[in-house]
Formats: structure tokens, sequence, C-alpha cells
């Protein structure tokens, strides 16, 4: 797994929750636009944060295929939930992004980029899934030898403040995808919130200089032995308590092998082509172009938009489109996510965050669809074997 | 616009070279190669504007508020200032282009993409089998080899079109088959009075085409299917898999790895493409839409 930045981890320490909000402070006074979990129309989405007051306290969601619900807990955790239906691609890969204007002129046409001039973002409550995300994301759009122009404004000086997931939802799998539950690699100040009857603090660690400079800022002290192992001992816990579980192994060749399976059929059946799962996934990337001009026909634009591999025009070619079928389109989205991605990006591309399963209006789980080609692959090697 | 809320012109920084912005070329002629083929020929518009590219690579282009696509570069890669663009009128882009005029500026970024193995060609004998507008990326490749013509063993020209009326670059086809260095053989699907050609499908030349198949490198561009076809007749004459090149079609929208159009299994053609070696492709040209 590739490394945003060399996570130098300092002492770690505690934040009492009253000192908690002083942290958001310090990096609203550094400048940062503070992006974060926050409730809105009955889902926990990201959206700008004023401050800690902003955040979902005392939130949780019940994720089941298909379902997603707020319940209140009995305690006033402010990270006691999961993952909403929105991701951090929303910022730094806009669902829209003007690419280009032209304007016609004697000559033919002048032509320039807007300009991207991001203010300095704070990610705020990043899971350990979706940091992987954001890694990957730099790998997809950063690394090429073409790189995305728009992402690299946008992912520049990015400061992230992780929360590790003691709770685990109903349809994650980071575990199973080695993602999680435990941030690794890729933050600025990572947090491990502990609630408890009498108590409520944060077991800090910063990754980066920057990070140690904002934990410099707000009230904290050494962390104990007995809250260290607390911790540890929350993550631990959570590892084990996953909604969903993955088998990896050879998952690649599996899918190669099987790009003729009657599963295919069944769960093409139940799929609604509706692309609702590329949209929340964290690492879909696919866009498309629209080229426009306005009324007078002398200023011309060409927008880049979100795509999604389910549509059937993203695979047109004259005569008509490669994927034609839904069963194809699933297969493809599926195979990408688990197969291809790893022979042209090096991992995985998906990161066991569990969206696409609770946003599917169809309840379609990808665990249980691998599951079920796996399972009857091996009932059938075992079926000739004897 | 959500990329426009995070501007702030107190933090401005600089902006970075952009592989998404288009240069302008000027339209010196539109050549009509057949009823719904023509050739575009492009020169820059900046005095020192030019185009280094290789056989097989392409452009993509863009009209002016109608849309961006990818055509492959037809002309002579030792002319970098002037670009050649043979394209088939079938839909709103190519019927927009279709209609432009000398002087009209079209928007170009490339050149994009892998490129025929010339270099690999050097020693052998060379089998470019085309179909329709097929030829238009070959021919590239085609003016190399002709240009060095001692480095190469036999050099064979397999072209098939619908009718006669269908075929491209005819003038310039004569002339080749005129040379006693290159042989040309043609054919159609369909005749008509006057045509004393072959008759059928550009696949059954293969067999009886004059190459040495233990050492013959092959260069195939068409419809994917007549690709399908090709490869196998190659393959049955003794062509080793690995010395078997085609050129894939998909959808583009950048043309640089990032919009996730084009993929075939893990290739991504803009990039890992459009020229692929066909052992590396063969397991996902078997699998039906993949
Ligand atoms: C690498 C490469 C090289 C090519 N070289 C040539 C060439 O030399 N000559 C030639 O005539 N054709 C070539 N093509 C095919 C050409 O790109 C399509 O015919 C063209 O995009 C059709 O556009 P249209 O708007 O006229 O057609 P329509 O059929 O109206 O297409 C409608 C829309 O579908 C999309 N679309 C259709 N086909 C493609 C495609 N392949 N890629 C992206 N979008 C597409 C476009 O957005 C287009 O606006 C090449 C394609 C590729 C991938
Ligand atoms: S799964 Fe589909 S939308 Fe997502 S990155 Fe792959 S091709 Fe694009
Ligand atoms: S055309 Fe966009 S990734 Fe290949």
């Amino acid at each position: 797994m590739s490394v945003t930045g060399a996570n130098r981890v300092s002492a770690t320490v505690v934040i009492e929750r009253a000192a908690f909000p002083q942290l958001l402070d310090a990096l609203k006074t550094a400048r940062y636009k503070l992006l974060g979990p926050k409730l809105v129309n009955g889902a926990i989405v990201y959206e700008e944060l004023a401050g800690a007051g902003e955040l979902p306290a005392g939130w949780a969601e019940d994720q089941m295929p298909g379902v997603y619900k707020l319940k209140r807990r009995i305690d006033e955790a402010l990270f006691g939930y999961t993952v909403g239906p929105h991701s951090w691609k929303k910022f730094l890969h806009p669902a829209v992004a003007v690419l280009w204007q032209a304007t016609k002129n004697a000559k033919g046409f002048d032509l320039a980029a807007p300009p991207i001039r991001a203010q300095k973002l704070a990610l705020l409550g990043v899971r350990p899934c979706d940091l992987h995300a954001i890694s990957i994301l730099d790998t997809v759009l950063g690394r090429g030898p073409y790189k995305d122009p728009v992402w690299a404004a946008l992912r520049k000086g990015v400061f992230v403040l992780a929360v590790n997931c003691v709770e685990p939802g109903g349809t994650c799998f980071c575990a199973s995808m080695n993602t999680g539950p435990r941030a690794s690699f890729g933050f600025d100040i990572a947090l491990t919130e502990v609630v408890e009857a009498e108590r409520h603090f944060f077991v800090a660690t910063a990754g980066t200089e920057r990070g140690s400079a904002m934990l410099e800022k707000t009230p904290h002290r050494p962390a104990r032995p007995d809250e260290l192992d607390r911790a540890d001992q929350l993550l631990a816990n959570a590892a084990s308590k996953m909604g969903r579980k993955l088998d990896t192994t050879g998952l690649k060749e599996l899918l190669y092998r099987n790009h003729e399976h009657p599963r295919w059929d069944n769960v093409a059946g139940r799929c609604l082509s509706c692309a609702s799962c590329t949209m929340v996934c964290p690492t879909c990337f696919c866009t498309t172009v629209e080229d426009t001009t306005d009324v007078t026909g002398r200023h011309a634009a060409r927008v880049r938009k979100w795509d999604s591999c389910f549509t059937l025009a993203f695979s047109f070619i004259h005569g008509g489109p490669i994927r034609a079928s839904v069963r194809a389109r699933y297969r493809h989205w599926l195979t990408h996510k688990f197969a291809t991605w790893l022979d042209q990006f090096g991992t995985f591309g998906c990161v066991g965050c569990g969206r696409c399963i609770t946003w599917c209006p169809a309840g379609i789980d990808v665990t249980e669809e691998i599951g079920a080609i796996r399972h009857t692959e091996s009932a059938k090697s075992r079926k000739e074997a004897s | 616009m959500p990329i426009r809320d995070v501007i702030n012109r107190a933090e401005a920084e600089p902006v970075l070279p952009d592989p998404m912005l288009v240069q302008p070329w000027r339209v010196r002629r539109l050549v009509r190669e057949t009823a719904d083929t023509f050739t575009l020929e492009l020169q820059p518009q900046a005095s020192s504007g030019q185009m280094r590219f290789k056989p097989g690579q392409f452009n993509m282009l863009y009209v002016f508020g109608v849309g961006e696509i990818p055509i492959s570069i037809s002309g002579d890669p030792a002319q970098p200032r002037m670009l050649l663009h043979t394209t088939r009128e079938v839909g709103a882009v190519t019927r927009a282009m279709r209609q432009l005029r000398p002087g009209a500026v079209v928007g170009v970024r490339g050149p994009f993409g892998t490129a025929w193995p010339i270099e690999e060609c050097e020693g052998a004998d060379v089998v470019i089998v085309a179909g329709g507008i097929g030829l238009a990326p070959l021919r590239p490749a085609l003016y190399q080899i002709l240009a060095r013509r001692d480095l190469y063993g036999r050099v064979v020209l397999l072209y098939g079109a619908r009718t006669p009326a269908d075929i491209l670059y005819r003038r310039e086809l004569e002339r080749w088959r005129a040379r006693f260095d290159l042989e040309v053989y043609a054919t159609v699907d369909r005749a008509m009075s006057g045509w004393r050609g072959n008759v059928g499908v550009v696949t059954a030349l293969i067999p009886r085409a004059p190459f040495d198949p233990s050492s013959a490198v092959a260069l195939v561009c068409g419809p994917e299917v007549m690709m399908r076809f090709a490869v196998q007749e190659l393959l049955k004459r003794g062509v080793q898999p690995g010395a078997i090149y085609i050129s894939m079609e998909r959808n583009m929208k950048c043309g640089i790895g990032l919009c996730g159009h084009c993929q075939l299994g893990p290739a991504f053609v803009c990039k890992d493409g459009p020229v692929m070696r066909y052992d590396k492709l063969a397991d996902w040209l078997q699998k039906w839409e993949a």
C-alpha cells in the first residue's frame, strides 16, 4: 500500500472532550476550510463545518444492504457513526469541473482553464478505509504519465484528521480489505475516541510535523498506559465486529476465471443499473465531458462530470455499446474493483467501506456476489475431484 | 460550480501544465476520399508549431462547441508540421468536422497512445492487414517503412473495402502497387462493374500472401470482427502470436488514462493501446462484452 507522506509518529497524547473544539479552532486559525461530517436531511454527509459544534454528536446509523437509518446513541460520541453516502472524492475530484472555456476570435479561438485556487482544506473524521481511497486516487489521478490537474490542485496541502473506527457499521468490511479499522498512514493526526460512563477523551497521534503543530495548539497531555490499552482494546474488538467479510485470497484469478458464470445473470436480474454504487464509491473515478456553447455560439466550455460504467453510453462506439447488457456492466464494475485494478494500479479498487451495499436500492452486496461465485466454483471443483 | 467555490484569490497557486488543454491547428484542406470519408489537412497556427508523432498514434480533435473525438494520425511522421486525419462521417462530431472550411481552427490534443512496432519489423517480413478506414492509422507505418525500405524484408499490404467506391487513398494505392518492392492486394466485399480485382473478405488474402510466416510481423487494423478473423488466419499461417499487432477502438473521453472509458480488461486502450500485441490481449478478446 502506498504511503502518502512519511508518517512520523510522535508521542501519543490525550485530548479531553472539552478541549477537542480547540483542535478544530486551531485549524481554522491556520486558515483551513473545515470539511467534515454533518447531519443533513436524514443522513450524515460531508460539508463545510463552522466548528466542532456541528459534528453529529450522539448519532449513529443502522446500515444494511439497501438500508440506512439514523439512530440516537446512548452517549454523546462525536464520531459514533461510520460513513454515509458522501465520500471525500467530492472535494478532491469534484462531480462537476470546468476544464476550460474558449472564446471565438478573428484567428480561431482563445482557450484557457479556469484557475483552480483552492483554499487549504482540512478533512475531519476521515475513516481508515477512506484514507486508503484517497491514496488509491492519488495513484490513479496523480501518478500516471498524465496527471489530472484538478486533482493535483485540490489535493495539494490537504490536512487529514483521521478517526479510527471503534464501531464498524453493518456493511463494513475494511478488515477483509486490509484497510482498517486503524489508520496506518496518510494522516496528519489520527484519533481514537473513547467514551465511558465517566469519561470522554481522544487518544491522538500526529503523523506529520503539521499534525504535531496542531496538537501543540490544543490542550493535551501524555497518554497514560491504561488509556492506550483502552484504545487498543476498542480497535482490536472492532476488527471482529465487521458487518461483512470477504475472502480475498486469489480473488483476481477467481474473477478472471469466472467471466462466464451464471451468477452474473442472477445479479443482472436484480441490478437496476442505476449507478448509485459508483456515485457513492470513494474510488470510482470515471468521468465524461460535455461540450457546450452559449446562445451566441461564441463562447464554448468543456465540463467534466462524474460518469458511471453502469450507463449504456459509457462504452458506446460507433455501431453500439461494448457492454450492452446489465450483466456485462455489473461484471465490469465488480471485476474492475476486485481484479483488473490490481493489474492497473497494484491495489484493489475496493476499500471495504460498504457504501455500495448500503446505498444499492436493490440491496446487492458485493461480498455476497463474490462469495456466491467462490462457493459454486469450489463446490464444482469438489464435485470434479470426487 | 463546485470547483469554483474553493477558489480563494488570496491563496492563488500557479496553474499547472494541463493535458486537457487543446492546441489550435488550422484547416489547410479538406480532401474528400470516398462518399463518407475525408482527410483533414491541418497546419499549426503558431509558426513554430509542430507535432512529432509515431505511426499508430492518435489525436483528440475538438470541433468548436460540438465535441472532441479520438482520430488516428494518417500522415507522414517525417512531416511534423502537417497533420493528416482521415475520418469516416458517422455522427455528430465527424459530421461537423466534414463541414469545416479551409482556415477554420480545430483543437488538437496529442499525440497519444502506443505506436506500431516499426523497429521490431527491421529485418523481418511485414504484413499489413487493413479493413476500411483501418488503413488510415497504418498509412504512417507504410510511409516510415518505405522511407527506409532497405531495412525490411518483404512488405505486403492486404486491404479490404466494402465496395470499389469505398477504397481509400486510391491513387496512392495505385502508386504503391506499381512499386516492385511492395506487394499490394486489395479486395472488396461487393464488386461493381469495372472491378477486376479480388472479391471477398480481406482475411481470405492471408493464406496466399507472399511472406515468410516464421519471421513476419503483422500489423492489423479494421473493425474488431475483421481483426479477430485476420488474427486467426495469421496464426494458421504460422505467424507468432507475439508478432501480431492490432489497433483497438474503445470509447475515449480523455485519451490520457484518466476518464476510465476505454478499459478493456486491465488495459486502458488510450495509453496501453491503441496498438497492442495480440498475445497480451488474446484472453480478453475471447471474453464477450469485456
Ligand atoms: C484510438 C482511436 C482512433 C480512431 N481513429 C479513427 C480514424 O482514424 N478515423 C475515423 O474515422 N474514426 C476513428 N476512430 C473512431 C472515431 O473516434 C469515432 O467514429 C468518433 O468518435 C465518432 O464520433 P461522432 O460524434 O461523429 O459519432 P457518433 O456516433 O454521433 O457518436 C456520438 C458520441 O459518441 C461518442 N463516441 C462514439 N465513438 C466514440 C469513440 N470511439 N470514442 C469516444 N467517443 C465516441 C462521442 O462522444 C460522440 O460524440 C478512432 C477511435 C479511436 C478510439
Ligand atoms: S468501477 Fe466503473 S465507474 Fe468505477 S472506476 Fe471502474 S469503470 Fe469507472
Ligand atoms: S480515454 Fe480516458 S482513460 Fe482512456
